[in-house]
């Protein structure tokens, strides 16, 4: 009886992976198979191609706007995502370690942050961003992705310092470490796996963004991939250069994809447990 | 001791509190005020203060209230798959035993990919001569042209892209019931479905609703796809692209403010109409 009913959840089990995986995956090689079709296919409308090429992959690296547009979106992805950790790490490590009067207010405002309609700040950001010439440069973005990314910094990184043995760091300085040796040599080898966990999704978050970078940039100093995709423009300007979105959006994807997936369980911790613990 | 923490404390958070007010409580108030004139990028006029006219042609207009709408509609709609389906996927990745490790990396997949790319796909393949969609379904259908079946493509893009986060959410909120009580429940004879009504439901609420408003709220400030789908085009614009629209396509910088600030105020309706509502399980969390 128990061995039936094991063998069915196992059986609805294998099922829903199957499910799971094929919702997941099915634009993704879609994506990827558009990408490989030739020209000459693109209108087939089949799933799959019938002759693979490269050509696409050929014609957006030659174009200089797709090259542009990715060391904007990396240079400007990876500034964010490094101040915004090391402002975040400050402010959690205060939040889990210190004991200090006001610290809820912290609490409220990554909320209020986190909750923020960006659309509501992209007018008076564009106004002062040309005042201040930051307009279509990359601080003009990258300030942007700091502010709006510590909100989720900040929950994940405390999620992972509340479950480091922080009796270390006292033992450390007993022994006779400063206080910055006892952090350095002591919690930072500890806290490091959180913290290239909250690195990544706070990197997705400025890598994904799309408004900000389509109001506050206008050429190709600093426009981001998101951008240039969504802008690309073909032969023609009544049509969509197909293949060269696709191949464009696969170049992008997969190495997210691929990091995602290396980094898988401390991701999905960092989520959870940034979500439930506030 | 005390006081010297309290000093090191705020001198820590300082900089993410300075950040986090230099792009959100100073711009809302400066879009208060440009809301407040007459003030038109492409015109030389100097800025002229109006009041509220504004608000008054905002709130007057069909645009608006159509966007609005549309805005509330693929909310309700996807936040509620997102809901039913996001608990079929969390239960899944809390029982599966087979395969645990292939459906949470799958997961998180549609998480990683940039909504713009994510969207893309859809569109192509719902287009009639790039598409697979219509020969699948064998139909013929320019399924982005007609307001109807664009919502449709525009919901389904928001849902296949957030319901892993939401089951993600969830699966937390899962994990922290006690396997005990369950097992208790089970050997005092409540079914399965008992069980999930009167043990796994009461005991998920605060998780449940911190989902639900977080992606509520998320899915308020629908912008990416929708532009890269239709461009708001056969009434399909959301607010956020009324928004992008009148600030950034047509330089109104007063009209324009004037719906930025209109935006906030939704905003802030849905959280206090949900902290009101259901008690504030989001506060409890802080501390």
């Amino acid at each position: 009886m128990r061995i039936r009913f094991a063998g069915m959840d196992g059986f609805l089990g294998a099922l829903g992976s199957l499910l799971v995986v094929t919702y997941a995956l099915l634009p993704v090689i879609w994506i990827i198979s558009l990408s490989l079709k030739p020209g000459r296919e693109l209108g087939n409308a089949r799933f799959f191609p019938d002759t693979l090429s490269l050509e696409h992959y050929r014609t957006v690296f030659n174009d200089p706007q797709f090259p542009a547009a990715l060391l904007n979106s990396v240079g400007i992805a990876s500034i964010a995502t490094g101040l915004s950790i090391i402002i975040a790490i400050f402010a959690a490590y205060a939040i889990v370690r210190l004991d200090f009067r006001g610290k809820h207010w912290i609490f409220y405002g990554t909320l209020a942050v986190a909750m923020f309609p960006p659309i509501s700040v992209v007018g008076p950001l564009f106004e002062l961003w040309r005042t201040l010439r930051l307009f279509d440069t990359w601080p003009g973005l990258i300030l942007p992705y700091l502010s709006f990314t510590l909100p989720l910094a900040i929950w994940t990184l405390t999620a992972f310092f509340r479950e480091i043995p922080w009796d270390l760091e006292r033992a450390a300085r007993v022994d006779g470490a400063t206080p910055s040796q006892a952090f350095r040599l002591v919690i930072l080898p500890l806290v490091a796996p959180g913290i290239v966990a909250s690195a990544i999704l706070v990197f997705i978050f400025a890598w994904n963004d799309f408004l900000f970078a389509a109001s506050l940039t206008s050429t190709d100093r600093a426009r981001t991939v998101p951008v240039a995709i969504a802008f690309f423009t073909g032969s023609s300007q009544f049509e969509l250069p197909t293949g060269s979105i696709a191949a464009a959006s696969v170049v992008v994807t997969i190495p997210i994809i691929a990091l995602v997936l290396m980094f898988q369980r401390r991701i999905i911790a960092g989520l959870t447990a940034g979500a439930v613990k506030g | 001791m005390r006081r010297a923490q309290n000093v090191k404390g705020w001198l820590f958070c300082t900089p993410a509190l300075a950040a986090m007010a230099l792009v959100t409580a100073y711009p809302i108030l400066d879009a208060v005020r440009l809301s407040l004139y007459r003030y038109d990028l492409r015109h030389a006029a100097p800025p002229d203060f109006i009041g509220i006219g504004n608000y008054f042609s905002v709130l007057s207009s069909e645009v608006w209230w159509q966007a609005l709408g549309n805005t509330l509609l693929i909310t309700t709609i996807s936040v509620f798959f997102e809901l039913v389906l996001g608990f079929a996927l969390a239960l899944l990745m809390h029982k599966a035993v087979f395969g645990r490790r292939t459906v949470r990396s799958a997961a998180l997949v549609p998480y990683a990919i940039i909504t713009v790319v994510a969207a893309l796909a859809w569109k192509f393949a719902f287009d009639p001569t790039t598409g697979f969609v219509n020969s699948l379904l064998g139909v013929d259908r320019a399924w982005l042209n007609e307001r109807w079946s664009a919502f449709g493509v525009i919901i389904l893009s928001e849902i296949w892209k957030t319901t892993p986060f939401m089951a993600l959410l969830l699966l937390a909120g899962l994990s922290l019931i006690p396997d005990d009580v369950l097992r208790a429940a089970r050997v005092d004879g409540a079914s399965a479905l008992q069980r999930f009504r009167l043990i796994t439901l009461p005991l998920m609420k605060p998780s449940i609703l911190v989902a639900l408003l977080f992606r509520t709220l998320d899915a308020f400030r629908i912008f990416d796809s929708v532009y890269v789908l239709t461009r708001g085009a056969h009434g399909t614009e959301s607010v956020s692209v009324i928004g992008y629209n009148t600030l950034i396509a047509r330089l109104n910088l007063g009209l324009g403010s004037a719906v930025s600030v209109l935006i906030f105020l939704c905003t802030l309706a849905i959280a206090l109409l949900f902290t009101k509502s259901f008690g504030t399980p989001l506060l409890r969390t802080g501390r």
